[in-house]
Parts: C-alpha cells; sequence; structure tokens
C-alpha cells in the first residue's frame, strides 16, 4: 500500500464492537491520531466515545465488550487483540471517565503504580519528579490518600499516573468531568503543555466540545456510534451544525424557541 | 498474677501463628474477592509435605525446607490458574463451594499419598522450657512467634514498598483501573495465592510440630475466621492483630475456666468473640472503611 501522507500512530479502521455478545455499540469507527497531535472524539452521552477508547486500550474486555470487526494498528502493529497490560507496554495508556484513583493508596502510590510496566527504579524517580513538576498541587498532597483529595487533584493523580508509564498516546476520557470550570481550564492547559513538551499524541473523548476543539487541532464527532463528521478542529467549531447541536450557540443575539428546537430533532435525526 | 502472664504470653505466641495463616486467608481475599474455605487444608497439605520430606523422605532440614517452600508456592499457583481462574467472573457462591470442594479434595489427596496416620514433624528445637519471670516459654512457641513475627514484617514490607505490592494493592482497590494503568492483574491473582501458600507452608511445619500432623490439622483453618473477622476481612494489620488477640484470649480462657467445666473452652470462645464481633463491628476492627467524598 502506498500513501503519500505518513503513516499515523494511530489508525482504527471501520471497527465494529459488540457488548455480551448481542449489543452493538459502535458501527464501523475509523479514525486516526497523527504523531504528537491532540485529536477530540465528540459526541453526547451514549454516542460511543468511552467504548471506542476502550476498544483502543484492550479494556472493552473487562466488560465483555468485544471488537468483532475492523482493526485497531498502533504504529503499524494490530493491538485489538492485546490485553491491556500489553498495550500500555506498547504505549498506549487510558486515563478512565471518573478518574478511577486508587483511593486506598497515597498520592505518590497511585504515580508509582503507572510505572508498574517500567521496571528501572532509577528512571521512575525521575519521572516522579516530572510528573511533580506538571502538577505540583500534588507534590504538596504526596503523601495523602488518594481518596481523600480533591476531584480535580484526582484527575491530576489520575493524568500523572499514566504518564508515568512514559507513554507515546494517552486516551483520555472526560477529563472534564465534575469538575469546576477553573479546573477544567488548568488541566487542559497541562494537557496541551504535555502534548507540546513531551510529545505525548492525546485522543480527547469529551462533551465539552468548547474546550477540547480549543487544544485539539482535529476532532471526530459521533453519535450513536458512529463517526458522523470529521475534520480539523477549527473547520468543525464553526460547523453550523456542531455550532447548534455541541456548543450551543446559534446566531448572535437570537434565542431560541420550542419550534427551532423541534427543528434541531429534526435535522439532529437527519445528520447521523 | 505470674499465672497469667504466662497464659497470655504464650497464648500471643500461638496467636502469632494463627495470624500467619490468616495472613494468607486475608491476601487472598483483599487481592482476590475469593473467600477461600481451603486455606486450613493448604496448612494441613503443607504440614504432610514437611513431614513427608523430613521423615518419609529422611531429608536435612536445609533441604527441605526449601523443597516444601518451593512446592506450596507451586501448588497455590496451580491452583488459582487451574482452579479459580476459570471462575472468575462466577457469582460469589460458586467460588465458595469450589473453595469448599478444594477443601476435601486437598484432605483426601493427602491422606491418600501420605496415610492418615499421625506424623511428627522433628524440628532441631529443645523441649526444656525458658522460664523467666516465673513465666514458661517453650522455645517450639518461641520459634513459632519468630518464624511468624520475622515472616509477617518481611511481607508487610513487600505489601508496602514493592513494586508488586504496590500493584497487588492496586489491583485489590481498584481492578479495572489497575489494569488500565498496565497492570499485570492475573499475575497479581496468581502472587496472592502462592504467597498464601508459602505461609501455609510455614504454617504447616509450625502447627504440625506442635499438634502433629494428620487430616485434623486442617481444623487451625477455622481459626482463622474468627481471627479474620476481628481484624477486618480485606486489613492485613487485622489479620496480624485479630490472630494474637484470638491466641491471647484461648489461651488465657483455657486456663482459668477449663479447670470448671472440663475443657473445650478454647474451641468455643473464640466464636463468641466471632459472633460479638459481627454484631457490633462487621468490618472488623481494621476493615476498609469505604472512601466518600461529599
Amino acid at each position: 500500500m502506498v500513501s503519500d501522507a505518513p503513516r499515523p500512530l494511530l489508525s482504527v479502521s471501520n471497527i465494529e464492537v459488540i457488548y455480551d455478545h448481542v449489543i452493538l455499540v459502535l458501527k464501523g469507527v475509523s479514525l486516526t491520531v497523527p504523531e504528537g497531535g491532540i485529536v477530540a472524539l465528540l459526541g453526547a452521552n451514549g454516542a460511543g466515545k468511552s467504548t471506542t477508547l476502550k476498544a483502543i486500550s484492550g479494556l472493552l474486555r473487562t466488560e465483555r465488550g468485544e471488537v468483532t470487526k475492523g482493526a485497531i494498528e498502533f504504529r503499524g502493529r494490530a493491538i485489538h487483540r492485546r490485553n491491556p497490560s500489553e498495550v500500555v507496554k506498547h504505549g498506549i495508556v487510558q486515563v478512565m471517565e471518573g478518574r478511577h484513583v486508587f483511593e486506598h493508596l497515597t498520592v505518590e502510590e497511585n504515580l508509582l503504580t503507572g510505572a508498574y510496566t517500567r521496571h528501572n527504579g532509577q528512571s521512575t524517580k525521575k519521572d516522579l519528579d516530572v510528573v511533580y513538576h506538571y502538577f505540583p498541587r500534588l507534590t504538596e498532597r504526596r503523601g495523602f490518600k488518594a481518596g481523600y483529595v480533591s476531584g480535580g487533584e484526582q484527575q491530576m493523580v489520575a493524568i500523572g499516573r499514566a504518564l508515568m508509564a512514559r507513554p507515546t498516546l494517552m486516551l483520555l476520557d472526560e477529563p472534564s468531568m465534575g469538575l469546576a470550570p477553573m479546573l477544567v481550564t488548568e488541566i487542559f492547559e497541562i494537557v496541551a503543555r504535555l502534548n507540546r513538551a513531551e510529545g505525548v499524541a492525546v485522543l480527547l473523548a469529551e462533551q465539552n466540545a468548547t474546550m477540547a476543539l480549543q487544544v485539539a487541532r482535529h476532532g471526530y464527532v459521533m453519535e450513536n456510534g458512529r463517526i458522523v463528521l470529521d475534520g480539523d478542529a477549527k473547520a468543525i467549531s464553526e460547523n453550523e451544525d456542531i455550532k447548534e447541536f455541541y456548543l450551543g450557540l446559534t446566531g448572535v443575539g437570537q434565542r431560541k424557541s420550542y419550534r427551532d428546537v423541534k427543528h434541531y430533532r429534526r435535522r439532529k435525526r437527519w445528520l447521523s | 498474677m505470674a499465672f497469667f502472664f504466662d497464659l497470655f504470653v504464650n497464648g500471643l505466641m500461638i496467636g502469632s501463628m494463627y495470624a500467619l495463616v490468616a495472613l494468607g486467608f486475608v491476601l487472598i481475599y483483599k487481592a482476590t474477592s475469593v473467600v477461600n474455605f481451603a486455606q486450613g487444608e493448604l496448612v494441613m497439605f503443607g504440614g504432610y509435605i514437611a513431614a513427608a520430606l523430613l521423615v518419609l523422605y529422611k531429608l536435612p532440614l536445609a533441604v527441605a525446607l526449601p523443597v516444601l517452600l518451593g512446592s506450596m508456592i507451586a501448588l497455590g499457583f496451580i491452583v488459582e490458574r487451574g482452579v479459580l481462574r476459570p471462575m472468575v467472573g462466577q457469582n460469589v457462591i460458586s467460588v465458595v463451594m469450589v473453595t469448599v470442594g478444594l477443601a476435601q479434595v486437598f484432605q483426601g489427596a493427602a491422606a491418600l499419598l501420605w496415610g492418615a496416620q499421625t506424623k511428627n514433624i522433628p524440628l532441631p528445637i529443645p523441649l526444656e522450657p525458658y522460664v523467666i519471670w516465673e513465666i514458661y516459654l517453650s522455645p517450639v512457641n518461641i520459634a513459632a512467634a519468630v518464624v511468624s513475627g520475622v515472616f509477617m514484617v518481611t511481607f508487610v514490607w513487600f505489601f508496602r514498598k514493592s513494586r508488586m505490592g504496590i500493584a497487588m494493592r492496586a489491583t485489590a482497590n481498584d481492578q479495572q483501573a489497575a489494569m488500565a494503568v498496565g497492570i499485570n492483574v492475573r499475575m497479581v491473582f496468581a502472587l496472592s495465592w502462592a504467597i498464601a501458600g508459602l505461609a501455609a507452608a510455614l504454617g504447616g511445619v509450625l502447627w504440625g510440630n506442635l499438634i502433629g500432623v494428620d487430616t485434623q490439622l486442617a481444623l487451625v483453618g477455622l481459626k482463622v475466621f474468627p481471627a479474620v473477622i476481628l481484624g477486618g476481612l480485606d486489613s492485613v494489620p487485622g489479620a496480624l492483630v485479630g490472630g494474637l488477640i484470638i491466641g491471647a484470649v484461648e489461651s488465657v480462657a483455657a486456663g482459668y475456666v477449663d479447670p470448671y467445666v472440663g475443657g473445650g473452652t478454647k474451641d468455643f470462645l473464640p466464636y463468641v468473640l466471632m459472633i460479638l464481633a459481627l454484631m457490633v463491628r462487621p468490618y472488623g476492627f481494621f476493615g476498609r472503611e469505604i472512601i466518600e467524598r461529599v
């Protein structure tokens, strides 16, 4: 196969995911993440964003889900049949929705678990310093049980923990969930900095489209287990439909009437 | 008063041996959520192997011990791999029944392989008790306490500080998150069983030396339940404290009450304590409280 574009870091081609052998959740999803890029995966609740990320990280299998068609390739190697721990060794780490810190471990122990796949004690120490550099707040919290630190700090622990694996690609699932707007901004800034300084590529699943499209270069929009739109982040944020459905914007100064809302419904069905 | 302290101190030393067995139980429960009813049988099996190696094959202790520990670790691995892993995702009662079945298989296998008559485990420990402040300390109990103590300190260090130990605690806390950071959860399960096997091997030697090796040896496993319920099912320090309490209580009670009732206090008082503990503090002294941020 010859193509002029450089090979993407991650390519998901036409995957279908079935839960419990019967429930079809993803119906042919394709996307790519370039080396060192940030890609946003947008969509409403239940659109299939998390499932897509879990298909990539291999966590799907812990929830009785299965990739039944299509392929996921990371640097040209098929990874959709690997278990999560192998996927992490390949360089992909998922930061799960809802943070999932180890509440009973201290903040620092949480970070240390992230280095599990790499055995080197020396570099672990250095990586801890890197994490504390990006999340200075965690330095003061290092001895606290992670269950007792604030939500924003837990999100930082979750991202820092993933960083400890020295990933080439980070799958971030709803990092903004349940956080105050200020914190959301802070976390997105750190993600952008990580991407710039450490070269970590990011696939970002978000409902907060405004925020996600600010840091991402490319975006995909999912609905009902399908990708319905994709393009440059800027182009997406200027797309009229996206503005209406996801960014909550209509023409300046106009107020929405219920008739318009009903109208959205129809158009949205058409869109998917 | 000397009588009391005599009972108390010797009870604590016996208790440290309960703690050793309880530790294996707690570890398996914590990491894999399996309530292992075969813990006592695992101890018994360890005792049988030790007796076989030392008496039947006449191996010197220095050779027999590593062989014993190695084979019990292997047994732990095999049980996890062959019996418990296929049960992952089944409901709790099925898993419990599997361990109950496993217990019977161990009983039968031990009797089949090495015979049902009681065997001794000869250890090079003097019988003459030491007397300190009028307390009679039997060297066997001291040795048992030292071995249990060393094992538990080593284990706690491993569990708190080592990479694998942190991974085990992480898995116990949130299995899916552990997978997400790349922890090999199956490896953690297997390791828990292997360590439980190791604890059972040591327990088997110590208990076997104390009360003789036959299928009755598995009954020490029953004392583990009051110990872990008191301490908290999922707490490593709880296993230690619970074991010590049970050991001390049964020893002191037996010393004072047995002369009037003619014996048996040792066997029922721990369970009375267990029932009380379940009524008052069902998650034990050190059991895990669920952390909720409000």
